[in-house]
């Protein structure tokens, strides 16, 4: 048997107008982690899909070598029947179902068809402690944080007795320590004789797991490195990903602060259900004009939930407090009160919240303000036309026209999209919420450009973010939050991780 | 390979590639609803050959356009409120209620024909509020709201009608959905007034046509061959015309067919054209994310139920003017034929998809096969059982479709 445990031969796939995969070549040796690094919309998903059988046989060509036997999977089913798992993009757990259900669906624990819960039980807590994950079996999946489903999936996967596993992306919503949890995991695994191969845009945990890495640029393979014979670095990946070096990660920005645009003052907001429950607590804060502003915080610090009910009121309920924008307060109600103030919110949930999937990208990009383009409540399809191509191309949308539907982009110029659509709207006061989740190295600089570029022209900018280092890059100015309280306002200058750290984590004195 | 798409007003050949290709994209995102025209020609085709040629004699083409006229009508508000991820089976119910009062107004207390119109209009618009309220604002799912209206409705004719039917309405109350737009030219064995009508629609036709045209030429925008654009120019003005010229040797354009014109015209331009239309859809699409976009989307959920509500109103109206009395039993399945129509016309069960277009072509289909199956002598059970068949056998199509592509 060869010390490759999978080669990919010659894989081209296409879409109607796009050549996703040209001629790409993959070779990962047996027990090692793979990294599969590549802009937005190089085809590291759709290779996936094509090694996992999403993508069935014949409909792309090449080649597909398993353990040194050719391989042609109908569907999803036959490749995890040799152990092939891959846990895409977007989490595919049923969040109705409880752990021990999801990690045996498809796969139950039955004779005769009827299921033996016992055995299923025990199972899981034997698969829950292998993933290090202390939950019990019957907590329904919907009530974890995306930390922890991800461990779910994993279990799901070692369920199906995994050789070979395919993470796409699976720290982008992950806060740092949970990340750090799964690396840590894939490691464990490793040692188990598990193959991995994740795909990842934080090219520092790449460098940190992997031992070799393949790398994609439009469609093709550019290069397999060896991460220790080669000595590689992460600018050496991102001379590969872009084909040039980029020598800042963060554009430079002449700051010029103006007056307040935006102020928050006693902003106190309860949980939707839960009407008990305070969610964001006494919060006051401000965004001067031409400021980028940050807020830090982990997963559940109620960051989502403060820039939501700012939105329009669009999360919570008794909600209190006042918003002044130039010193005068205004009312938002509602979402469309706030995007005539000139508010935007550019959600972090681009699926969910930010995209209507199945429309074509020019009408996502318009909806949050038709009334720019049109006269008497008609749409101007033309001048919509030209519009959206203007933010297609200024974001370097891969696709080949603003007709094409959401759905078929891949994730990173998703997230572009949403981004467009607010920088349509024109607004005067930016919320980002997560804006680079997902994005690569090249589009990240872009669009950290773009955000500069607002601040410049007197936008007011406050930016949510779980990448510690991207606030510290960007920001002139960060509040920390957690438990829904902000627990301190660093300077730039003055901000450090540790100190952020400190501020993130701090917990209130229960009396 | 990024396209340069910003040069689209030159005439390189990377942007006429990409053109072609846009092209192609957007035959493939119809090939839907042309593939149903092509199956309601065929269907049409085959039906002529089976009655002998009697399926589109004048007389009978009239005839498809007053059997079908209430579904149709219903059919268009019903694609509104699929559209937005809803279904209204209380239709048909509601269409016999207002034609219950309308028989009640009219006949028993002599109240005019234009104030029972208003009335029962209105009582439409206070149906459809009622159940919008439950669904857009209360959140309760429009399939138990409207299963609820159904019997509600249903129940409420019989009690105000007394289980009796009531007849006969006056003579131009029948008249909406008997009558003909008269002949001001007084012609003979034609028509003449229909003709000229006909006339005046192709030169409005031609006009927009032309005019959109020269617009995208102004935007920059490639436009398709001018071959292409003339032969189908000729296309649609022989298809109104012809259609015309056999109307007009039988009695000219019914009343009805004008108002179906009309409603047509005016919905399809409000789903395609207007802010309402995109917010419509984009409810359909996604509703959080069409939430944090602005779009009000309680309002206009309620509101498309209202319209639901004075469609159906406006239907039981045609439905009574046509049967020349109010009875319990009108306007039974209605709601069922207005769905089947939709999603013949390639509307989604899951909501974002579908048009005006869709449901009117979806509802011919239904109509030309009732109706050659009548003019065969097939049974009311033969024929109830081909159309669901039809029915499955569209909407599994396009799912063929959708994932021949995918
Ligand atoms: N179903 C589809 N139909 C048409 N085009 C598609 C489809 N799926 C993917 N594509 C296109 O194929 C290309 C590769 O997409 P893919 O999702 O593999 O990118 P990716 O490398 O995973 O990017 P990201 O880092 O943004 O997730 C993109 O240009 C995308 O638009
Ligand atoms: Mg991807």
């Amino acid at each position: 048997m060869s010390e490759f445990i999978l080669e990919m031969r010659g894989i081209i796939k296409e879409f109607p107008g796009v050549k996703a995969l040209d001629n790409v070549n993959l070779k990962v040796r047996e027990g090692e982690i793979h990294a599969l690094c590549g802009e937005n919309g190089a085809g590291k998903s759709t290779l996936m899909k094509v090694l996992s059988g999403v993508y069935s046989y014949g409909t792309y060509d090449g080649e597909i070598l398993f353990k040194g036997e050719v391989c042609k999977f109908k569907d999803i089913k036959q490749s995890e029947q040799l152990g092939i798992v891959i846990i895409h993009q977007e989490l595919a757990l049923i969040p109705y179902l409880s752990i021990a259900e999801n990690i045996f669906l498809g796969n139950e624990q039955a004779k005769r068809g009827i299921i033996n819960w016992n055995e299923t039980v025990a199972k899981t807590k034997e698969l829950l402690s292998k993933v290090g994950l202390d939950e019990s079996p019957h907590t329904l999946v919907g009530t974890l944080g995306v930390g922890k489903q991800q461990l779910v999936e994993i279990a799901k996967a070692l369920a199906k007795k995994v050789k070979l596993l395919i993470l796409d992306e699976p720290t982008a919503a992950l806060n740092e320590a949970d990340s750090e949890n799964l690396l840590n995991l894939l490691l464990e695994l490793k040692k188990q004789g598990v193959s991995a191969i994740i795909i990842s845009h934080k090219l520092n945990e790449v460098a940190r797991v992997a031992d070799s890495i393949t790398i994609l640029r439009d469609g093709k393979t550019i290069e397999t490195l060896d991460m220790k014979k080669d000595h590689v670095t992460e600018d050496r990946i991102i001379k590969g990903m872009v084909g040039r070096d980029l020598t800042a990660r963060y554009p430079k920005r002449e700051s010029k602060i103006g007056e307040v645009i935006f102020e928050v003052k006693n902003w106190n907001v309860y949980h939707p259900f839960q009407h008990e429950r305070k969610v964001i607590d006494d919060v006051h804060l401000y965004i001067r004009k031409g400021e980028i502003v940050g807020i830090a915080g982990l997963m559940g610090s109620g960051r989502t939930e403060l820039a939501m009910s700012l939105f329009g009121r669009s999360y919570g309920k008794k909600i209190s407090g006042q918003i002044f924008k130039n010193g005068v307060e205004i009312d938002v109600r509602n979402v469309s009160k706030a995007i005539e103030q000139g508010i935007a919110y550019v959600t972090e949930d681009r699926k969910g919240n930010g995209l209507i999937l199945m429309e074509d990208i020019r009408k996502n990009m318009t909806l949050s303000r038709l009334n720019k383009i049109a006269k008497w409540f008609i749409v101007n399809e033309n001048l919509e036309i030209i519009e959206s191509e203007k933010f297609r191309n200024r974001l370097k949308i891969k696709t080949p026209s603003v007709f094409q539907k959401a759905e078929k982009l891949s994730g990173g110029n998703q997230q572009k999209i949403v981004l467009g659509k607010w920088m349509f709207a024109e607004p005067d006061i930016l919320i980002l919420d997560e804006p680079t989740r997902g994005i690569d190295i090249g589009a990240k600089y872009e669009i950290y450009t773009i955000m500069n570029q607002l601040a410049q022209e007197g936008k007011g900018i406050l930016m949510i973010s779980s990448e510690l280092p991207e606030l510290l890059g960007m920001c002139d100015r960060i509040y920390a939050m957690s438990e829904g309280r902000i627990t301190g306002e660093v300077d730039r200058y003055k901000a450090t991780q540790e100190g952020l750290m400190k501020l993130m984590t701090k917990t209130r004195v229960r009396g | 390979m990024q396209v340069p798409t910003q040069k689209m007003s030159s005439h390189h050949s990377a942007a006429n590639e990409s053109k072609t290709r846009l092209f192609a994209q957007t035959i493939k995102n119809h090939i839907r609803s042309y593939s149903m025209v092509v199956a309601l020609v065929l269907i049409i085709g085959l039906f002529q050959i089976l009655t002998d040629g009697i399926l589109l004699r004048p007389l009978n083409v009239t005839n498809l356009i007053l059997q079908n006229s209430y579904i149709l009508i219903l059919a268009i508000g019903m694609m509104l409120v699929i559209i937005t991820g809803h279904i209204d089976l209380s239709v048909g119910s509601v269409a016999a209620f207002v034609g219950a009062l309308a028989g009640i107004l009219m006949v028993e207390h002599h109240v005019s024909m234009t104030a029972t119109v208003l009335v029962c209009l209105l009582l439409g618009a206070l149906i459809g509020a009622w159940q919008g309220f439950w669904i857009a604002y209360v959140r309760i799912p429009a399939f138990i709201v409207t299963l609820a209206g159904m019997l509600l409705f249903r129940g409420l004719t019989m009690v105000i009608l007394e289980g009796q039917s009531i007849a006969p309405f006056p003579k131009s109350f029948q008249n909406i959905s008997s009558g003909f737009i008269p002949d001001v030219f007084h012609g003979d064995s034609l028509h003449i007034f229909t003709m000229v009508l006909a006339a005046l629609l192709s030169l409005l036709f031609l006009w927009l046509e032309i005019r959109k045209r020269n617009e995208q030429k102004k935007y920059g925008f490639e436009v398709g061959h001018q071959a292409v654009f003339i032969a189908k120019l000729i296309g649609v003005l022989a298809v109104i015309n012809l259609f015309a010229y056999v109307l007009a040797t039988y009695e000219g354009i019914p009343n009805i067919l004008l108002i179906l014109a009309v409603l047509i015209t005016v919905y399809s331009f409000v789903a395609n054209k207007t802010i309402a239309g995109r917010h419509i859809y984009a409810i359909g699409g996604n509703e959080k994310a069409a939430q944090l976009s602005g779009v009000k989307t309680k309002r206009v959920t309620f509101w498309v139920f209202v319209n639901m509500g004075v469609l159906a109103a406006l239907s039981g109206l045609i439905f009574a003017a046509r049967l020349n009395a109010a009875t319990p039993k009108a306007g039974n399945l209605f709601e069922l034929d207005a769905i089947a129509a939709c999603f013949i016309g390639g509307a989604s069960a899951y909501g974002g998809i579908g048009s005006v277009s869709g449901a009117i072509i979806g509802g011919l289909v239904m109509g030309v096969m009732n109706n050659g199956m009548s003019l065969l002598g097939l049974g009311i059970d033969w024929q109830q059982a081909i159309k669901g068949l039809v029915l499955l056998a569209a909407v599994a199509f396009d799912i063929y479709n959708k994932n021949k592509s995918a």
